[in-house]
This record gives structure tokens, C-alpha cells and sequence, in this order.
């Protein structure tokens, strides 16, 4: 760092301040490092821009980021072994706890692992419903990482639209399953109730209204001078490195990948709904955001699409009717014998899946969300592995933000779109 | 295409490329639940990989993790996740290891390795050879032992609280106010496996074998 520089080169200072130039280098150790303008410091766990409890340790060069080790785990609560000690009903509600602004995308996953293995196949209403959910669940997210982005590089208001569209999502969760947040809603064989129909129409009006809040954010945010300062041409991802770094859904996308497991590996009834796959052109912070953005517009034709679809079939069961894996219906239960023992099994010892693995995943709003599942044929799994996308895209923070000034660590960090919930598990 | 109907067209795509894989590789193969599974030795482990990215065109690794088997003479299973984005098929390949045994590291293949084998490090204490940082990661600072194992406690060894009179958070044994119960279901005539001392009122049943009243001694 010496060159150029006279005070490195004259290094001798007086009481005064004084620079004496032609002095020998007689600094301390100490100064001598401070003149070095290394840094190491710490981000996190509890700063603002963090999105959760991460730890940064970052080294600096001046504010150029030579290194970054990110410490994870604050918030580990060992879901994996919790796992292991309860019944696979009784697991349902671990996963809500993971991506806590998506929980229905990744009870999903766990419910088609479950599925797989007892080899049943989901009503179509049900199919329905749960696409439906999937599809808000993703807008949940998406809305929140676009417009928290935005809060991470100095726009207070995007954040304050965007949750008044969240908290009207969070009213249809808790109008489908009681809960806002952690909903226990899908459940092995199809989803826990069938939805009313008045919330179908509800859900059906808000999808009319939502492209025009969606339209005042992004006037807010899209061409926004500061934020496009902030976010073009920062964290780069080329297409090699996105494969190479086990990226998915949006951090792909965003790099020019047109991966989407929704259509290349469709689950559910997704291969008969209609709508495309955004793909970026850069791999920016900047695409990233973009794509989000159109990514929620994609969804609500999704939303309108089930809708539409739900109208057409009222009524229709929305769990399979075996009752060695569903609980029987409340009415039935009052009436028959076999019914009470059934729900008392199911509610105690739970149902078993033949012994086996498999790996089910979804296309999560945050990539590809995978639960691997060992089962040795009894009422609990005897492994589950969960695989987070905001794991694997954490991990890439060291070399993507190499070079890149301090404060777009916050940026690169708002636009892999983390939430601590699945990356600590 | 239902799910099932689609579960039954992968298996049986997957079966040829499994052989395909058994002649090139040298490794075993097996498809159920439409998903291949290759087994090979732990050694072989980098090389099977490169040529599964390289000849076969996985391009993605997602998930690297371990799972424990405590009855088998090699107790640990690292798994591996690969995804082709070009073939669009997942392929599993797993390899066995012990405490001891070191499994060789796949970051020079796939780089997202990294976090992966150190998560199986920090829960299994699975070694992996030549990993540049094998470091704890999910853990607390100073923790010990490997949580994920079978033989780990659910409850663990130690738990924090903040003491008010020392001013900082303090690490102490494990109390349970309630003793962790974990009932067995699998047996319609065992309940509840309570630990030893046996609950007060209990020594009765146990001095007496064989009586009809008979709890679970």
C-alpha cells in the first residue's frame, strides 16, 4: 500500500502531528499495522441489513472486502433431530419454522417426500388448493426480499407498501388454516380443510387488485436512481459459477438459467397451468430484483388460473380417503366405532411408511427446497435432511463479494434473498 | 400424467442409465421409488463424481449430508445430491465411512461441497480429507460432541442462561423439570420407556416379577 503515498514513505511524526520526511522508519509495530488499513470486523449478528442473526467476518482492505466468513448457526434449533423424535404428523409444523415468510412451500416438500413413499396420489381440488397456497406463499416472500432490498440500500418506504400486501396474504393463511404464520396446513394426503368459498372469491379480488399496488412499488423502486446505483453491476454471477455453486430458483434464473422446477420437473397439477419463466440477462443484484418482481406477476396468473379451476369442482375431497393415513372426518368420528379408533391411532402412534429414501423437493420461493427422507419402516423417519436454497446461496457470499466495496455486502447479501429460519435449521 | 404415472416413467428411464453407469463407473446401482442410488467405495468418491459432471452431465451438487446407522461395522452414510439440469434427472450416490476413516473431499468437483461437509463434520464428526477449512458450523462457539449422531441425547449435555449475579450467560448441565419421555409405538404392549430409577410407586412391580399387574419393569 506504500506506493505513492508520502506517508508511508516519510513515516516519522512529532508530538505535533508533524510529518518528518527523510526520517528513518522508527513507527511502532502497532502504528505501523494501523497504516496497513486492514480491517477485520464483524457484521452482524444483530445489524439490520443481517436479515436475521448472521454473522460477517469481514476483512477489509480500506473499504475494498478482501475475505468473507459468514458464522451460521445462531439460530439452530436442531430441527433435524427433533425430527427424528416425533410422528410425521407431528413433524408438519418443523418445517413452517424454517422459511418463515413461505411456510406452506416448504411443508410441500416434506408432504410430497411423505407421499412418495406411501406411493398415494393427492385429490385434484387438493392439488389445487396447495398450488394456490404455494403460489402465495411465494409472492410472501418475494415481496418481502424486493422490498427489503430496497431498505438495504436506504429506501424506507417500499418496505411499508409491500407489508400492507403481505398482511392481506397473511389474512387468507389464516382464513385456510387459523394461523398466519405457521400454518400446519398441508398435511400428508392433501391439505387439512377445504377452503370456503368466500375466500376463493376474496382471493380471486385481491389477485384484480394486486398488480396495481405491485405497479406503485416498482415505480417506487425499479428505476430508482439510488437503487440502481446500489445494485447494477454488483454481485455478478456468471452462468458457470451459478452451477458450479449448487444455485437455484431465482439465483439461476437471474444469471440467463431458465431452470424452473415448476416446469421441468412439475409437481402437483403444474404442468397444466399456464406461465413462464422469468430469466435475468446480467446475473446482478439488479436482475435478481427484476425477476422477483416479475416472478410475483407470474404468480398471480397461477392464483387466478386455480382459482378458476377451484370454482369448477366445489365440494370434491380434498384429502385421499384412506383412513390409515388421514384422520377420519369429525362427523364420521361421533358415528362410527372404526372411525374413533382410527383417529385415536393416527393421533398417537401416527401412521408408517415402508422403509426407503427419497428426495422430494419444490421449486421454493428462495430455489430449490429439498427434504431428503430415510425411512426404516416406522411411525417416525429415521433421517430427514432438509436442503435449503438460502443455505447453499449463503455460502457463495465469500467469493461474490470479493473486490466489491463494504457497502454493497449489504446489496449482495439483500438480493441472495436469506432467511435464517432454513439456513440454520 | 398423475404423479404416480410419472414416478413409474422416471424409474423406468432411470434404470437403463443406471447400467449405463454400473459398466462405466463401476459402481452399484439401484432405482426405487423412481430415484437412482450409486454406491461405491468412499475412495472412489471424487473420481465417480468428476466423471458423473463431466461424462454424464450433472452439473449441480445440492445436498451433501450424513446419517447414522450405529449398528453397522461402518456406522456413517455421506450422501450426496446431484442434480443435470441438461438431462433433467437427480442421481444419489452414497458412501459409507466410520469416526475414523476419512472420506475424501469433493470441493475440487463442485465447490458448494464446502458448507456441506462441514455441516456433516459439525453433526456426525465425519472427517473429510483434503478440506481446506473443516471447521464447526451449525454448532455453538465450543461446543462438543455431534448432535445428529443416534447415540446423542435429544435433550444434548448443556444449556445456556443468563445469569443475572455473574452479568454474562452461563453454560450449565442440563436439569429436565420433566424426564424426557419417548413412548414406543411399535409394540402394542410396551409403554412409555421410563428411566431408571423407576417412578415412585413402581419398586413393587419390580421386586415381584411375573406379577399380572406387571408395569414395565
Amino acid at each position: 500500500m506504500a506506493d505513492g503515498n508520502p506517508l508511508k514513505t516519510a513515516d516519522a511524526v512529532d508530538d505535533l502531528g508533524r510529518i518528518a520526511f527523510d526520517a528513518p522508519d522508527n513507527r511502532t509495530a502497532h502504528a505501523r499495522e494501523m497504516d496497513e488499513r486492514k480491517f477485520t470486523i464483524n457484521f452482524g449478528p444483530q445489524h439490520p441489513a443481517a436479515h436475521g442473526v448472521l454473522r460477517l467476518v469481514l476483512e477489509l482492505d480500506g473499504e475494498v472486502v478482501e475475505r468473507v466468513d459468514p458464522h451460521i448457526g445462531l439460530l439452530h434449533r436442531g430441527t433435524e433431530k427433533l425430527m427424528e423424535a416425533r410422528t410425521y404428523l407431528q413433524n408438519v409444523p418443523y418445517l413452517d419454522r424454517l422459511d418463515y415468510v413461505s411456510p406452506m412451500n416448504q411443508e410441500h416438500a416434506f408432504c410430497l417426500a411423505i407421499e412418495r413413499l406411501l406411493g398415494i396420489e393427492v385429490p385434484y381440488r387438493a392439488q389445487l388448493i396447495r398450488v394456490l397456497y404455494c403460489e402465495i406463499g411465494r409472492i410472501l416472500s418475494h415481496m418481502l426480499n424486493v422490498t427489503t432490498q430496497a431498505l438495504d440500500v436506504g429506501a424506507l418506504t417500499p418496505p411499508l407498501w409491500g407489508f400492507e400486501e403481505r398482511e392481506k396474504l397473511m389474512v387468507f393463511y389464516e382464513r385456510a388454516c387459523g394461523a398466519r404464520l405457521h400454518s400446519n396446513y398441508f398435511r400428508p394426503g392433501g391439505v387439512h380443510q377445504d377452503l370456503p368459498s368466500d375466500l376463493i372469491d376474496d382471493i380471486g379480488r385481491w389477485c384484480a387488485e394486486f398488480p396495481r399496488a405491485l405497479k406503485d412499488i416498482e415505480s417506487l423502486v425499479t428505476e430508482n436512481r439510488i437503487f440502481k446505483q446500489r445494485n447494477v453491476d454488483i454481485g455478478v454471477v456468471s452462468k458457470e459459477e451459478a452451477l458450479a455453486w449448487g444455485f437455484s430458483g431465482v439465483m439461476l434464473r437471474g444469471s440467463d438459467i431458465a431452470w424452473d422446477l415448476r416446469k421441468s420437473q412439475p409437481y402437483e397439477c403444474y404442468a397444466e397451468l399456464d406461465f413462464d419463466v422469468v430469466v435475468g440477462k446480467n446475473g446482478d443484484c439488479w436482475d435478481r430484483y427484476l425477476v422477483r418482481v416479475e416472478e410475483m406477476k407470474q404468480s398471480v396468473r397461477i392464483m387466478e388460473q386455480c382459482i378458476h379451476k377451484l370454482r369448477n369442482c366445489p365440494g370434491e375431497p380434498v384429502m385421499v380417503e384412506d383412513n390409515k393415513i388421514v384422520p377420519p372426518r369429525r362427523g364420521e368420528m361421533k358415528r362410527s366405532m372404526e372411525a374413533l379408533i382410527h383417529h385415536f391411532k393416527l393421533y398417537t402412534e401416527g401412521f408408517k411408511t415402508p422403509p426407503g429414501e427419497v428426495y422430494a423437493a419444490v421449486e421454493a420461493p428462495k430455489g430449490e427446497f429439498g427434504v431428503y427422507l430415510v425411512s426404516d419402516g416406522t411411525n417416525k423417519p429415521y433421517r430427514v435432511k432438509i436442503s435449503a436454497p438460502g443455505f447453499r446461496h449463503l455460502q457463495a457470499m465469500d467469493w461474490m463479494n470479493r473486490g466489491h466495496m463494504l457497502a454493497d455486502v449489504s446489496a449482495i447479501l439483500g438480493s441472495l434473498d436469506i432467511v435464517f429460519g432454513e439456513v440454520d435449521r | 400424467m398423475s404423479g404416480l404415472a410419472v414416478l413409474e416413467a422416471q424409474a423406468a428411464a432411470l434404470t437403463p442409465l443406471g447400467q449405463e453407469m454400473v459398466a462405466e463407473l463401476q459402481v452399484d446401482a439401484a432405482v426405487a421409488y423412481g430415484e437412482l442410488t450409486l454406491t461405491c467405495h468412499r475412495d472412489r468418491i471424487v473420481e465417480v463424481l468428476t466423471d458423473l459432471r463431466d461424462r454424464f452431465g450433472f452439473q449441480q451438487l445440492l445436498d451433501v449430508c450424513g446419517a447414522d446407522y450405529p449398528d453397522r461395522a461402518e456406522r456413517f452414510d455421506v450422501v450426496y445430491h446431484l442434480l443435470s439440469l441438461t438431462r433433467n434427472l437427480r442421481v444419489r450416490v452414497k458412501v459409507t465411512t466410520d469416526e475414523v476413516a476419512p472420506v475424501p473431499s469433493v470441493i475440487s468437483v463442485y465447490p458448494s461441497a464446502g458448507w456441506f461437509e462441514r455441516e456433516a463434520f459439525d453433526m456426525y464428526g465425519i472427517l473429510f480429507s483434503d478440506h481446506p477449512d473443516l471447521r464447526r458450523l451449525l454448532t455453538d462457539y465450543g461446543f462438543s460432541g455431534h448432535p445428529l449422531r443416534k447415540d446423542f441425547p435429544m435433550t444434548g449435555y448443556v444449556e445456556v442462561r443468563y445469569d443475572e449475579e455473574q452479568k454474562r450467560v452461563v453454560y450449565e448441565p442440563v436439569k429436565l423439570t420433566q424426564e424426557f419421555r419417548q413412548f414406543d409405538f411399535l409394540s402394542p404392549w410396551e409403554g412409555a420407556e421410563y428411566p431408571t430409577p423407576p417412578l415412585p410407586g413402581d419398586e413393587k412391580a419390580i421386586g415381584s416379577a411375573g406379577t399380572p399387574s406387571g408395569g414395565k419393569a
